[in-house]
């Protein structure tokens, strides 16, 4: 029993916890009666960029979106610095998936950036010069600086990304969780994305990324979170992320030729 | 009295009433079914309401040609046009401009019904005679109908419902999969327009009879109902018509019954008091039944993952799934599993194994996809299958499974 | 048009239709904006029975607990409807039109059953108001405005709305960054700690109460078509929410005004006698604004805006 046990992932001793930005115990998230997340572990370790990985379904969104109270859980636990979610608010920072607001909304990309501003400004602050200047500030670090005034609905999908992630960064947070960022984003801004990402470990963040492309796995990211409904395996890249876990994660999904191919570039 | 107005005994009109209702009733169940599955439900409001200028233009015509303003034909006529000429509105807005398609029919709806209103007030000022009557287009008023415009809706039922049964096919289609009907060569839009066509038809015919302002619900209300107890578009169609034929019969021979019940409102509760209980107790998608299995579902959850977290020895934090597992016996006050647990709590954690080694191999892709974490193995796989998995993980023997 | 005439007859009911318009329209852009329009379309048509409760439960016509009685209707559709929708897995559309027809078909029977004929009470009123009687009979001229006892006799309206006004008009203004911010991105919203349900709700409570006040003087008809009309014009004028807002209020305060203008005037000007409805005028003219909007508005369609906006 015990052989077994060690195959299921340990469970991390309880001072890790406390430090960890990040820790998820026994989630699951359910549509209707199938659950998407099935008792899923988690502990985001500080500091490093992580990618939750797994087949398109597998409840990557679903896990984050539970994480942060957007969607109802069925059980679990998750903590935040040690914390519980509601009292750490301040130090987290989400970028939805793109696709998730209207676009045609009557707005401009500044407004977008400064609602990053909304647990410093509250209700009713004034909007200053320094918040507008804050928000330039994160536009300028994502190259939209020229943007400031256009109409949300007009800019191209990469484009509306890097605002979204220029939002993110106008709330100084501590940690940033991104859903799917470079899904359907040019070349540009996937560059743009990573080297603020990577710039912002650099200043001791810790960044979360649901991400899909596997061939980038290894050149953007520290440790991988594999998911399939049920956590398959966590840790670094390089022990994590293995022909063997990705063959459990994607079993019959992923042709055997694909999985060779990454475990070659892997070697 | 209500007894002999549900066996039509309350003398020829009433009688011709009644069965009018009853065919706009089920009319109305099938259109509004096809409108629900196609997610236009509320298009029905703006088409309603936009047939009160209609009416009232057609009134003036009429008198002002020297004509009886209330001929029954001619006001369903103007209705008809007028209700047309929204639901043209309607479309331009939503193609046209970033309006979506509820802010189009708010703007339609409140827009005619307002122009409708301000031409009552016109026509109120004329000065013409007989005009008053106008009025029962808003709420329907069957009392002191006219044999000839008894006739008339119960002719227009019959109309609508034999259209329906000649296009039942393509709709029903272009309602479930727009884009494979296109692909199937229907004309899409066409449909579409015929669709809207028989929303109007059934409109027009319900006007005397439920009012503009309800006629709405007699489109929606049954076909929601019908879709609590069954998932097949074609059952759906047929049980539509009938709860919006009941609700429609029973409702008619209450108003023709007892006094001062307005024929449209109690049509309307009717066809609620269905709704509701189907809404409460219809087996699958009712509420009563959704609760049960939604408790059901999470204490297999909690109970699954409790067993997962003795076997792998974790600590349980929640407090749902340590009541649980004392409440099945499977673990003691105390916190330590019980003999029962211990074995259900192997099993567990075998079947997680089992499953593991399912979901990484290819030749198990249908088996894997069904993996939720709490469907038992054993329902997907052979016991051959499982034998020989199980001798791919080794691991420890002697345990009961 | 002299002050003799003007300030008695025609300075009350328009002062009550501009604020009424205004009132609605405030809360409409972000029903609009929350692909909600039609919730205003429910409220108004449950406010009916509300108060035909509230006369049954009283036995008079006050304005309170009629008020109250619309107000509670209000509340109740919309828990009803958001029940249906989540128990039942009805798509909102469907969900709102059985609860507001149900409701207001038991509005007319229980108005049917009462004997109401002592009290002013009946559909018609309720659907298109009696704005044009709300006059200020005390009033002999502009200098009535600074004549405390020809002020006492004001319709009682005239004050109820304008109160039932600032109360929109504060709650768009304290909570205005976290409307924005909740109708944008409800996710993000949620994860800033704001309160996405409650202020959902707090919104379609604003709106009922605009819609109760409103429905007083000018009928439910008025009522759906300012929560709709202006800030569907709004729309297609400007791409900022600020902008969409104060175009709103524009075209709310000109539809109230020619709408007025052209009932009272219209048809003597075309050589009839008497007036049209106000309340139906009101709702045509914000439908023409629409329409000219629609036609011509510079931001009116979906992909893509003006060059150089």
């Amino acid at each position: 029993m015990l052989e077994l046990a060690s195959n299921l992932g340990q469970a991390p001793k309880a001072e890790d916890l406390s430090k960890s930005p990040l820790s998820i115990r026994g989630l699951t998230v359910s549509y209707g009666q199938k659950p998407a997340v099935f008792s899923v572990d988690m502990t985001v370790e500080a500091g490093k960029m992580t990618a939750i990985i797994g087949p398109n379904g597998a409840g990557k969104s679903t896990m984050l979106k539970a994480a942060l109270g957007i969607v109802p859980p069925v059980s679990g636990q998750v903590q935040v610095f040690g914390r519980s979610l509601d009292e750490q608010r301040a130090r987290i920072a989400y970028v939805p998936q793109r696709a998730s607001v209207d676009w045609d909304f009557p707005t401009r990309v500044i407004d977008v950036v400064l609602m990053g501003l909304y647990r410093e400004l509250g209700l009713m602050g004034r909007v200053r010069a320094k918040h507008r200047a804050t928000a330039m500030d994160c536009l300028a670090r994502v190259g939209m600086g020229d943007f400031a005034d256009r109409q949300i609905g007009q800019l191209s999908g990469g484009q509306q990304q890097r605002v979204f992630l220029a939002r993110s960064l106008a709330q100084g947070a501590d940690l940033y969780l991104l859903d799917e960022p470079f899904a359907g984003v040019d070349a540009a801004t996937e560059k743009a994305i990573i080297s603020v990402l990577k710039s912002l470990r650099e200043a001791g963040k810790t960044v979360v990324v649901v991400h899909h492309d596997l061939a980038t796995v290894n050149d953007y990211f520290d440790n991988v979170f594999l998911i399939n409904t049920r956590k398959v395996a966590e840790g670094p890249v390089a022990e994590a992320f293995t022909a063997e876990t990705l063959q459990n994660a994607y079993g019959g999904r992923l042709a055997t030729a694909q999985v060779d191919q990454l475990a070659k570039a892997l070697a | 009295m209500l007894l002999d107005a549900l066996l039509l005994q309350l003398g020829y009109n009433a009688t011709l009433v009644a069965i009018g209702a009853t065919l706009l009733g089920i009319s109305a169940g099938v259109t509004g079914t096809f409108l629900f599955l196609r997610k236009r439900a509320l298009v029905s409001d703006a088409v309603s309401h936009a047939t009160l200028p209609g009416v009232c233009i057609a009134f003036l015509l009429m008198a002002a040609f020297g004509g009886d303003g209330r001929n029954l034909i001619g006001l369903l006529l103007g209705s008809a046009v007028s209700a047309g000429v929204g639901l043209w509105c309607l479309n331009w807005l939503t193609r046209n401009t970033r309006l979506a398609e509820d802010a189009a029919i708010g703007a339609v709806l409140s827009v005619f019904f307002g122009f409708g209103v301000v031409l009552l007030t016109v026509i109120q000022t004329l000065g013409v005679g007989r005009q008053a009557g106008l009025e029962g287009f808003l709420l329907g008023s069957t009392a002191g109908m006219l044999w000839a415009d008894a006739m008339i809706i119960a002719g227009g039922g019959a109309a609508t419902l034999v259209l329906i049964m000649l296009l039942r096919r393509p709709m029903t289609l272009v309602a479930f999969d727009p884009e494979y009907a296109a692909a199937r060569g229907l004309n899409v839009s066409r449909i579409d327009m015929a669709m809207m066509g028989l929303v109007m038809a059934v409109t027009v015919v319900g006007l005397k009879i439920v009012g503009l302002i309800l006629i709405v619900a007699l489109l929606i209300i049954p076909a929601v109902t019908a879709r609590f107890w069954t998932e097949r578009s074609d059952r759906v169609v047929l049980l539509a018509g009938l709860a919006g034929g009941i609700a429609a019969y029973i409702g008619a021979a209450i108003s023709a019954s007892a006094p001062n019940v307005p024929t449209g409102p109690i049509i309307v509760l009717m066809a609620f008091a269905l709704f509701a209980l189907s809404l409460l107790f219809a087996p699958n998608r009712g509420v009563l039944a959704a609760v049960l299995r939604h408790l059901r579902f999470q204490r297999r959850v909690h109970l699954r993952q409790g067993l997962l977290a003795l076997a792998t020895g974790q600590p349980i934090y929640e407090k749902m799934t340590l009541r649980l597992l004392q409440k099945s016996g499977l673990m003691r006050a105390d916190g330590v599993a019980t003999e029962d647990g211990v074995a259900r709590a192997a099993k567990a954690l075998r079947d997680e194994k089992r499953w593991e080694i399912v979901r990484a191999d290819q030749s198990h892709e249908a088996a894997a996809a069904l993996y939720d974490g709490l469907r038992a193995i054993e329902t997907v796989l052979t016991p051959d299958q499982i034998t020989d998995i199980d001798a791919r993980i080794g691991g420890p023997k002697g345990v009961a499974s | 048009m002299n002050g003799e005439e003007f300030v008695p007859l025609s300075l009350t009911p328009l002062l009550i239709g501009v604020f009424a318009a205004v009132a609605c329209a405030l809360p409409g852009n972000f029903l609009l904006l929350r692909k909600q329009a039609l919730i205003g379309d429910a409220i108004s048509h449950v406010v009916l029975p509300g108060i035909v409760v509230a006369f049954l439960l009283t036995g008079a016509i006050t304005a309170l607990p009629m008020m109250l009685g619309a107000a509670g209707a209000a509340i109740v559709a919309v828990v009803m409807i958001e029940a249906i929708r989540r128990l039942g897995k009805i798509e909102p559309g469907a969900a709102m039109g059985v609860v507001f027809t149900t409701m207001f078909a038991g509005g007319v029977l229980l108005l049917e059953q009462t004997d109401t004929s002592t009290v002013h009470l009946d559909v018609e009123h309720a659907l298109y108001g009696n704005l044009e009687s709300l006059i200020w009979l005390d009033a002999t001229g502009w200098s009535s405005l600074w004549d405390i006892e020809a002020l006492a006799g004001l319709p009682a309206e005239l004050p109820r709305m304008l109160f039932a006004l600032i109360g929109v008009a504060l709650f768009i203004a304290v909570f205005w960054r976290a409307l924005k911010i909740s109708t944008f991105d409800e996710g993000f919203a949620r994860t800033q700690g704001i309160r996405v349900e409650a202020l959902g709700m707090a919104l379609v409570i604003t709106a009922a109460v605009a819609a109760v006040a409103a429905f007083d003087a000018v009928g439910s008809i008025i009522v759906i078509a300012m929560f709709i009309c202006p800030p569907a014009a709004a729309r297609m004028m400007t791409n900022t929410l600020e902008g969409q807002l104060g175009w709103s209020v524009l075209f709310a305060v000109t539809s109230a005004v020619m709408g007025y203008v052209l009932a009272g005037y219209g048809p003597l000007w075309l050589g009839a006698y008497d007036a049209v409805s106000a309340a139906g005028m009101i709702a045509t003219v914000s439908g023409v604004i629409l329409a000219l909007a629609a036609k011509f508005g510079p931001c009116r369609s979906r992909t893509g805006a003006p060059a150089g906006a």
